[in-house]
């Protein structure tokens, strides 16, 4: 008999460690900071234990946890870690070797304000910062969202070599307990395969990594990486929809959507701040505000092709990023979309906020209110 | 008894035409360090003179499966590889026998950038072999000082002669409590090749840092890198000991140093053959500053026989 | 946009001459005199180019970049250095 769902209630971090376990990782180089500790904690328990058959590797700091990471990915292991803020900021040499070597690491940024001053709470500085460092980015909404999403990342990162990062907030989602729907093991072994990389570090077939390169052919690599990027949005969408076809649940595939159809007030965020939006459009929907929601689950690649195809005629979006765009006015998400839309959809306005930096609280009501004051402007 | 020479191993892991200097210390140490470790391995690479010297893409020097890594990261990577591979083999993922995983890292990538991540390796005990090919600076950008360059030696960064002892990189090592630590130097081939094999064989981490000459940043003739690496050693400026467990023994020719049988030979003939110590000799203080440098060499003679009273 | 089927990774492989011919990069060869050759394997050992043959004292001018280790190194005065024409 086919076992069961289970559904639990657990927090956001925890949902990231689960998924991982399921995912039957072989590799965590882990090292603690705020608020991504708490899937570290979680992940050296059950390899300590014996629920993962893993090796958790205590490093001494993140540029050694990508390091450790990139390094046991191209011995041929499967590799997660998880890390926040600054943390991602000190890796980000190694982040660029994951991507340019084709190594798909997948790691969790749990997003924090980054420093200085210092801040604990959520802003989307850090994994905006990490933008053009050649990974592919999700970011995520809820609990259920992420746990989902690291699986279809594995499979995503190792059908097209390139590393993968699930982003969701810090607290509003990695410490707050939401239901949980666990598929069954065997449903998701059969969604994600056994890593079986196409090269590895191997003594019986000796071959080096990442010589020096001359100009031609590292130009080459470099324009393979970015075509391929681009080419991740269809194994995105063929993800997601094999994932709901196997386990019944969708979170939306490159972008996902809410009373949009009709809508002439867009809504466009990212991550729980997303989630909190569905229900003020539903409160701009009692105003008689004709409201929507676009939420982009993937930020690189940046979904444009979906973007321009979803948003109804003459839309105003009104664009809510919880990052700044220094040098510009607003912030990175505004500048994505208008130029995904420039000389596309010349009908449509682009409005745009900086919010909730440094973890603001962002309730309905006053994302309500601010989207009826960009509408006056 | 070290290994002779006529019983070395004929494997060669280091392939003729690779892009090192002429008699580069590091290609002459790799050589021997293959015949000890044999094709069975996986070798780490921090940006260093040998990553230079190793072919560019698509084309390799060396016989083994390489990866070239992030400066500061050789502990972290090498971690990350042996513990991919263990797991791997434990999983039934991995046929055979599992690969020896070292890394082949300068001084810089040692001393100075990669101590970190090489020191936190160490502390978790990961089954690696570290190699240190110190050749006392940044050779591979144009010989800039690192921690291991000696007092008064010139370099790009330090004109008229560094004015600080480098440090001893090997016995800090040894206070992580690893299962071995070991000097050598080209100029002894037997016993860098022993010393190698010992690492192999042992469980946990292990710390091998080999002296080599460059003739490029000492400023020496190319044919004299063998002589230089003898003379580092009469000198005492170059020490050979090993230490299995944490008990440490001195090898030939430094053990009759260290026990008084015999007088290490002046350094300032040692310095006088190498022209990065050229402007030192040639100012009016240069009785004082060879002082100097033999007062850091007879510092370090004392320290490691003392050191090495304590066993545990 | 190009399809992909197969990651592109910058990988190398094992091959001599990896630098090039780095004979070219001499300026002066070791010549041996087998009359004077003791066999003790010196010259084999120290090569930092792996071009000695350990038993016939052959050399591989193709890679030699005749640094002279082995000429300072051999205790019979076997290696010559000579200049290249």
């Amino acid at each position: 008999m086919k076992a069961a769902a289970q559904v639990i209630m657990d927090t956001g971090a925890h949902a990231a460690a689960l998924a991982v376990k399921s995912a039957r990782v072989d590799v965590v180089p882990g090292y603690p900071i705020t608020p991504q500790t708490a899937i570290m904690e979680a992940l050296a328990a059950m390899v300590e234990n014996g629920e993962l058959h893993a090796r958790f590797i205590p490093v001494e700091g993140e540029h050694s946890a990508m390091a450790a990471a990139v390094a046991a990915s191209a011995a041929g292991a499967r590799v997660f870690t998880a890390t926040s803020a600054n943390g991602l900021l000190y890796m980000h040499e190694v982040l660029h070797m994951a991507s340019g070597g084709r190594l798909p690491v997948v790691m969790c940024n749990v997003n924090r304000g980054i420093f200085a001053p210092w801040t604990l709470w959520a802003d989307h500085q850090d994994s905006f910062a990490q933008r053009d460092t050649g990974w592919i980015q999700y970011h995520c909404s809820s609990n259920q969202e992420v746990f989902n999403t690291i699986l279809q990342a594995f499979r995503v990162a190792e059908q097209i070599n390139i590393p993968i990062m699930v982003n969701f907030d810090g607290f509003a989602i990695s410490h707050c307990l939401m239901p949980l729907t666990l598929p069954p093991q065997e449903d998701i072994d059969r969604f994600l395969p056994p890593f079986e990389p196409e090269w590895r570090l191997d003594p019986a077939h000796p071959s080096s990594f990442s010589n020096v390169t001359m100009a031609a052919e590292y130009a080459t690599f470099r324009q393979m990486l970015a075509d391929d990027i681009l080419a991740a949005i269809p194994l995105v969408k063929q993800a997601a929809r094999e994932y709901q076809e196997i386990t019944g649940m969708w979170d939306g595939d490159t972008i996902d959507t809410y009373r949009l159809e009709d809508a002439e007030v867009v809504a466009l965020a990212v991550n729980s701040m997303a989630a909190e939006l569905r229900l003020s459009v539903d409160i701009l929907r009692q105003q008689g505000i004709k409201a929507g929601l676009l939420r982009p689950r993937l930020v690189v690649p940046f979904p444009s092709e979906d973007i321009i195809q979803v948003l109804p005629r003459n839309a105003q979006v009104m664009v809510l990023d919880r990052n700044y765009n220094y040098g510009h006015p607003g912030g990175i998400l505004a500048q994505e979309l208008k130029g995904a839309l420039f000389g596309r959809r010349n009908d449509i306005t682009v409005k745009n906020r900086v919010m909730g930096i440094g973890g603001i609280d962002l309730p309905r009501r006053l994302m309500a209110d601010e989207i009826r004051a960009m509408m006056e402007e | 008894m070290t290994t002779s020479i006529k019983n070395l191993p004929d494997t060669e892991q280091v392939l003729s035409g690779n892009g090192a200097c002429g008699g580069c210390p590091a290609t002459m140490a790799l050589r021997i360090v293959g015949k000890a470790l044999g094709p069975n391995a996986i070798m780490l690479l921090t940006p260093s003179c040998s990553v230079a010297s190793m072919g560019m893409t698509p084309k390799l020097g060396y016989n083994w499966p390489g990866l070239n890594i992030c400066f500061a990261t050789a502990g972290s990577s090498a971690s990350g590889v042996i513990h991919a591979l263990e797991v791997m083999k434990e999983k039934g993922r991995l046929p055979g026998e599992l690969p020896t995983v070292f890394s082949w890292v300068g001084d810089g990538g040692t001393y100075d950038i990669g101590f970190q991540s090489l020191s936190a390796a160490a502390e978790r005990n990961d089954n690696i072999i570290h190699f240190c090919y110190n050749n006392e600076a940044y050779s591979n950008t144009g010989v800039q000082r690192s921690g291991a360059t000696p007092r008064g030696s010139f370099t790009t960064t330090t004109p008229t002669g560094k004015s600080q002892p480098k440090k001893n990189m090997a016995l800090l090592m040894l206070e992580h409590n690893i299962p071995y630590v070991a000097t050598a130097t080209v100029a002894y081939p037997g016993d860098l090749y022993d010393k190698v094999v010992k690492a192999k064989n042992t469980p946990g981490m292990k710390y091998i840092e080999i002296l080599a000459p460059c003739y490029l940043g000492w400023q020496f003739d190319m044919a004299d890198t063998v002589q230089m690496s003898r003379m580092a050693v009469r000198s005492g400026a170059w020490l050979l000991w090993e230490a299995e467990n944490g008990n440490i023994s001195f090898n030939n020719p430094t053990a009759p140093i260290i026990n008084g049988k015999k007088d290490a030979a002046p350094v300032e003939e040692y310095l006088m053959k190498q022209g990065r110590f050229n402007r030192l000799l040639k100012g009016s203080d240069a009785q004082q500053r060879i002082a100097e440098i033999q007062g850091d060499i007879d510092r370090e003679i004392a320290f490691m026989r003392e050191r090495a009273k304590i066993s545990i | 946009m190009k399809s992909v089927t197969k990651a592109y990774r910058p990988i190398s492989w094992p091959m001599k001459g990896a630098g090039g011919d780095t004979g070219s990069w001499r300026t002066h060869r070791p010549v041996v005199n087998v009359q004077l050759c003791n066999q003790c394997q010196l010259c084999w050992v120290y090569c930092p180019e792996a071009v000695i043959d350990r038993y016939e004292t052959n050399i591989d001018y193709r890679y030699c970049k005749g640094c002279g280790v082995c000429a300072t190194e051999c205790p019979t005065g076997a290696i010559s250095m000579q200049k290249e024409e």
